[in-house]
């Protein structure tokens, strides 16, 4: 299968020390990749990059065809401004806006899209709310509405369900398992336990990346990863991310 | 006091207060919603500077504040990636403004009454040249924002986003912090450099006290700003009180009544509310 995005000994840093060293990394149709790791471990940066908001020191990104502007991007919570006035239709509604139809008009078509994606993230009954008003749930759902507009082929998603309370939760990752069936879907979580049971591939990131595959972990690469011992998970549930010893 | 309406220079004055108006209704809401008030400050306190060197080289006062404030905007835009989040650049640069202001009219022989009113404003004096320059401003101002509105409302909203959209973020920062830097200029007419932020941002308060759609902000602050432009000239003409402080003691008082007018009826409210659930448990 070919890979959607190829990335291939990528580093960079914000200031003089590398963020991210030597990160090679594929991403394929449909995959669901959880990216974990401390903070400060690059994963947000990750997403950066490969949305093109840095640029990369060294080493490459490369897209299958035909991928401009088809990248559904959901950053974290904490980085837009919630009191700016606007409602949760008009703010889905900026989706829309790309490097190179920011002149253009919205047309009807554009409002009935967005009434849909409403529909399907189930806010449409919402969609008059200022956003100042809505739950941390709902805001998460209009972030990823927003970025459902684009009809994106890989949704990246940075810490969806961080800022969301349990009863939200579960929906949340209801919704990112639906889109699933449809897009690739790479969720940056400092917290993977809401995932277990349903990533495909796990990337564990600490400027380095340390482990890319379908199988669970072991202990010995998740102290790598975190720095100490670290007793994940496991008790009760039904698909734990370590290797059974 | 028909016949006041009559007289040039009160014509000049409301002609110049609808064009700060528009400015106070276009742009107002991007500086308040952006954080970009202390910006704004640092701007206009950088034309003080601009004007003692006009003064010192006997040319208009008006130009030489143009040129230092559109150049401070430009370093400001240029050195910082992020607009909103540079407090002590800003602080430097107003102060070094007011710093070359005063060094150059200290240097400049003989009194300068002009300068007061730029530092206090005095919209009376306000010339039929004046009015052209700014209307010429307004128009460019206004019809940036229009073509441009989606890009800007992206990047107040969501700087980040707009740029993984690919929208060019710096290029559109600088041309506001441009459009900025051409609206001060034109609000020093009106109330002087140390009002200009007041102008910039009562308006913009009380419209947000009573809509939160962007556009409906913009359209209401300049209503809002046209209001107290007017009975602040009315008020001044009477009570014979400096016109920029009259708009802005006006507008300031206007905002305390809407405020505290929300406030007490939110109070009867909850009083009426708790007054109902005792009398349901008797």
């Amino acid at each position: 299968m070919e890979s959607l995005i190829e990335i291939r000994d990528l580093t960079f840093g914000y200031d003089t020390v590398p963020v991210l060293e030597d990160v090679s990394l594929d991403i394929i149709e449909r995959d669901y990749v959880l990216v974990i790791g401390p903070n400060g471990g690059g994963k947000t940066t990750l997403l950066k990059l490969i949305m093109g908001i840095v640029l990369p020191w060294s080493g490459s990104i490369r897209f299958r065809g035909g991928l401009e502007g088809r990248l559904g991007y959901v950053p974290q919570f904490s980085s837009f401004n919630k009191n700016f006035p606007i409602t949760a239709f008009d703010m889905v509604l900026t989706g829309f806006i790309d490097g190179r139809n920011y002149f253009r008009r919205y047309g009807r078509q554009d409002r009935d899209r967005v009434n849909r994606i409403l529909e399907k993230v189930d806010l449409f009954t919402l969609r008059r709310r200022k956003i100042n008003d809505l739950s941390g749930g709902q805001i998460q759902r209009v972030l990823i509405a927003r970025a459902l507009v684009s009809e994106p082929e890989i949704l990246l998603l940075d810490e969806p369900t961080t800022s969301v309370d349990i009863t939200s939760q579960a929906s949340i990752l209801d919704l990112i398992g639906e889109l699933n069936e449809r897009m690739a879907v790479v969720v940056v979580t400092h917290d993977p336990t809401p995932f277990a049971p349903l990533y495909r591939h796990l990337a564990c990131l600490n400027r380095h990346l340390y482990y890319h595959g379908r199988e669970g972990l072991d202990e010995a690469v998740l102290e790598k990863v975190y720095g100490c011992p670290v007793e994940l998970l496991g008790h009760g549930i039904p698909h734990t991310l370590l290797t059974g010893h | 006091m028909m016949d006041v309406l009559s007289y040039t220079f009160m014509q000049n004055a409301i002609a110049a207060s609808i064009l700060a108006s528009i400015i106070c209704g276009v742009i107002g809401p991007f500086i308040v919603t952006r954080r970009m008030v202390f910006i704004s400050g640092g701007l206009s306190h950088t034309a003080f500077g601009g004007l003692g060197i006009a003064y010192w080289l006997g040319a208009n006062p008006l130009y030489g504040a143009v040129v230092f404030v559109l150049g401070a905007a430009v370093v400001i835009a240029g050195l910082e990636e992020r607009i909103d989040g540079n407090d002590l650049l800003i602080g430097i640069l107003w102060a070094f403004g007011v710093a070359v202001g005063v060094v150059f009219i200290h240097m400049t022989p003989g009194f300068t009454p002009d300068l007061m009113t730029f530092l206090f404003g005095n919209i009376l004096t306000v010339s039929r040249s004046d009015i052209a320059i700014a209307l010429v401003l307004v128009i460019v101002i206004c019809l940036t924002v229009f073509i441009f509105f989606k890009g800007f409302v992206s990047i107040a909203l969501d700087e980040d986003y707009a740029r993984a959209r690919g929208i060019p973020v710096n290029l559109l920062n600088l041309c506001m912090m441009i459009l900025i830097a051409l609206s001060i200029v034109i609000l020093l007419q009106v109330v002087g450099i140390i009002l200009v932020i007041a102008l910039l941002t009562i308006p913009v308060a009380i419209a947000r006290e009573t809509t939160f759609h962007f556009r409906r902000v913009m359209l209401f602050s300049t209503l809002w700003g046209i209001t107290i432009c007017l009975a602040g000239l009315i008020l001044s003409y009477f009570a014979e009180l400096p016109s920029g402080a009259a708009i802005i003691l006006l507008g300031t008082l206007i905002l305390g009544f809407i405020r505290a007018g929300k406030w007490l009826s939110r109070r009867l409210f909850l009083e009426r509310r708790a007054g109902e659930k005792t009398g349901e448990k008797i």
